[in-house]
């Protein structure tokens, strides 16, 4: 049974369609990340979850509920926003009272609720305090808490951690993870920022134009992702594509450049079937590309250094071949210098080929 | 500790080090402050002649020389203007004016603000249908000249029965005063982060509850700069005091007009004086003692919107 699900829906601003058609399934207890860059629809998306903005066409369940036309507080849901959003008048135990005040709860079970939120996320100190006085990521907490003292189904995180500084942003969202692991509630979380996307979600819904291109588990979304945009999207560096087309010769199947270097394709895990040929892109993630200092005909293509960057941890080599750029991923140690022939192998069952004309992964 | 062999060799200091030197006394500042001495000086003149005009005697002004300070310091002008001053058949100064016009602009300044904050808020976080509209007839209202609508106002409070009374004015006053603190209302509530607006109503609060209990009290400084408006707006108000009440409630801006004004027997020049400074301090006070808040309130109107 979805916890929620989003049928059919529709969204004009106007003239302007910003979600079309759109359908989602949302499980019990899971973690959801809606990605994509800014105007894509996922914000959107996530307050007409939250009934703070009237949808055009289609239906929204929560819980197997319709709440279409219910008003935000009835949907069982709790949301924390961008700018935190606290109301700076009250103090912190204001704020995460409120909606239990509006609700007319008993005091006693309003204090008591408070205080298991602020037990969670450890704010006990902060009770008596104005929101002015807390540090960013304290006020992301508290944010955090006003949804959670109301015991709602489902919580709606938009861009949660957007306001915070890296270092910040990485402990509150190692800490949204455990909430996620203590409470097991459905979550929905928007964010524009991969690494977020890849290490929190259960699965990811890509979005682009309103509409989700790809609806998949974080390694899914990496390793196979469904169309151009979303290889293109996911990963940092992006992936590199190498046009050229298909050739198909009995069983065997390789992929020929425009320069005509070929490289075999065995061992490719299709999604559909390479045996129909034509033109088609090749996607390779830095980190599956091998160097060589010879060459291993069918497998390598050479290519020559053009920057090492040093990242640290390892580094990026940025090689020529046939006027396009390649990042490939190295260790730190091999200093290679400006102008050294490489051979590259790609990792083909790690690789993913698109067709030219869909964009679709083949 | 940074390794001193690292940095590199420093050059022997010579020269400027250090903040520039400023000079108190140069060309350029003694034209600015001497423009501003001279401004501030040809402003408060005036009010110098004012007050000491109201200090002197009679036979003293007669002397004609206006700038002079008082020889002899006398507050009979101000007794006599604030409880004394005859208008008409009264002959109670200006005291009944002043809470004629307390009665006015009290009441005025509550109506009209509670009801432009309600129409700010709403118009800024309720977008319902038809909002731009009402919100475009309102501004426009607010550039219709106030003579077309002298007459048209007088039939209409004649009709409900409150011509001539203060009630009526202040009605008047209130829906005059509608466009321009809408306006600032809805600019200020727009201001004010959207996020906020839609955490309060996840947390379930209604219309009213997110007015009193969130924007409300984050309004201060919008509110301090609608008061001072409309107090001083409605104090200073001389036509609609004229044109909608009658003698026995005239506000104290046009029962000044008749003392100053009066053609029978001296002209009491130190009693005018000390009536007008009288008729002026409440707006006066006000700007005193809200200046700062009121300079931070307009800014945080005029932000967005």
């Amino acid at each position: 049974m979805p916890s929620v699900s989003v049928r059919e829906l529709s969204l004009n601003f106007g003239d302007v369609q910003v979600l079309r058609n759109l359908n989602l399934d949302i499980e019990e207890g899971e973690f959801l990340v809606l990605l994509g860059p800014s105007g894509c629809g996922k914000s959107t998306l996530l307050n007409c979850i939250a009934g703070l903005l009237d949808v055009s066409d289609g239906q929204i369940f929560i819980k197997e509920r319709n709440v279409t036309w219910e008003e935000p507080k009835d949907r069982g849901i709790g949301m924390v926003f961008q700018s935190y959003a606290l109301y700076p008048q009250m103090s912190v135990e204001g704020n995460l009272s409120f909606g239990l005040k509006n609700a007319r709860m008993p005091s006693d079970e309003i204090t008591k609720r408070v205080t298991r939120a602020s037990e969670i996320l450890q704010i006990e100190p902060l009770l008596k305090r104005k929101p002015s006085q807390l540090s960013g990521g304290q006020r992301q907490r508290v944010a955090i808490g006003r949804a959670l003292v109301r015991d709602v189904d489902v919580f709606l995180f938009d861009e949660p951690l957007s306001n915070l500084d890296a270092q910040l942003r990485s402990e509150l969202r190692v800490e949204i993870k455990r909430l996620h692991a203590r409470l097991k509630n459905t979550m929905i979380y928007v964010t524009h920022d991969q690494i977020e996307a890849l290490t929190l979600a259960d699965r990811i819904a890509v979005m682009k134009g309103g509409v989700i291109q790809q609806l998949a588990a974080p390694q899914m979304i990496y390793n196979k992702p469904s169309n151009l945009y979303v290889a293109g999207f996911i990963g940092s560096p992006a992936m590199n594509f190498l046009p050229g087309r298909l050739v198909v010769n009995g069983e065997e199947v390789s992929f020929t450049t425009k320069d005509g270097a070929s490289i075999s394709l065995q061992g490719y895990e299709a999604s559909t079937s390479l045996s129909q040929g034509g033109e088609a892109t090749l996607g390779v993630r830095p980190e599956h590309i091998q160097i060589h200092t010879e060459l291993i005909p069918g497998v390598t293509i050479p290519a020559a250094v053009e920057i090492d960057e040093p990242m640290g941890a390892d580094s990026l080599l940025w090689l020529k071949l046939e006027q396009q750029s390649l990042s490939v991923r190295i260790d730190a140690d091999l200093n290679c210098q400006e102008g050294t022939i490489y051979h590259l192998e790609f990792n083909i069952p790690k690789s993913s080929i698109f067709r030219k004309d869909t964009e679709e992964r083949i | 500790m940074v390794n001193p062999s690292l940095l590199p060799a420093a050059p022997k200091v010579v020269g400027p080090r250090g903040p520039k030197p400023t000079k108190a006394i140069s060309p350029r500042n003694i034209m600015l402050y001497g423009t501003l001495i001279v401004v501030a000086l040809y402003y408060l003149l005036p009010l110098y002649v004012m007050v000491v005009t109201s200090l002197k005697g009679m036979p003293e002004i007669r002397v004609g020389n206006i700038f002079a300070p008082p020889l002899e310091i006398t507050f009979q002008p101000w007794i006599k203007a604030w409880a004394e001053a005859c208008t008409g058949l009264n002959c109670d100064g200006l005291s009944r004016g002043f809470w004629n016009s307390v009665q006015i602009t009290v009441p005025s300044v509550i109506v009209s603000i509670a009801i432009a904050s309600v129409n700010g808020y709403a118009l800024a976080n309720w977008r319902f249908k038809g909002s731009q509209i009402f919100f475009t007839i309102l501004i426009f209202g607010s550039f219709i000249p106030y003579q077309v609508m002298l007459y048209p106002i007088v039939i209409l409070l004649r009709e409900i029965g409150l011509y001539g009374s203060l009630t009526g004015l202040v009605i008047v006053h209130s829906i005059f005063g509608m466009p321009i603190l809408t306006l600032l209302f809805r600019n200020y509530f727009t201001s004010l982060p959207e996020e906020l607006f839609k955490a309060a109503r996840v947390d379930g609060a209604g219309f009213w509850g997110i007015y009193f209990r969130i924007m409300l009290p984050m309004s201060l400084p919008i509110l301090v700069v609608a008061v001072i408006l409309q107090v001083t707006g409605i104090w200073n108000d001389f036509l609609f005091g004229t044109v909608y009440t009658k003698p026995d409630i005239w506000p104290m801006t046009v029962q000044l007009n008749n003392i100053v004004n009066s053609t029978q027997g001296v002209k009491e020049y130190n009693v005018n004086m000390a009536a007008t400074i009288l008729t002026g301090l409440v707006p006066l006070v006000i700007y005193f003692v809200s200046g700062k808040l009121f300079v931070r309130g307009i800014a945080a109107g005029a932000v967005k919107g």
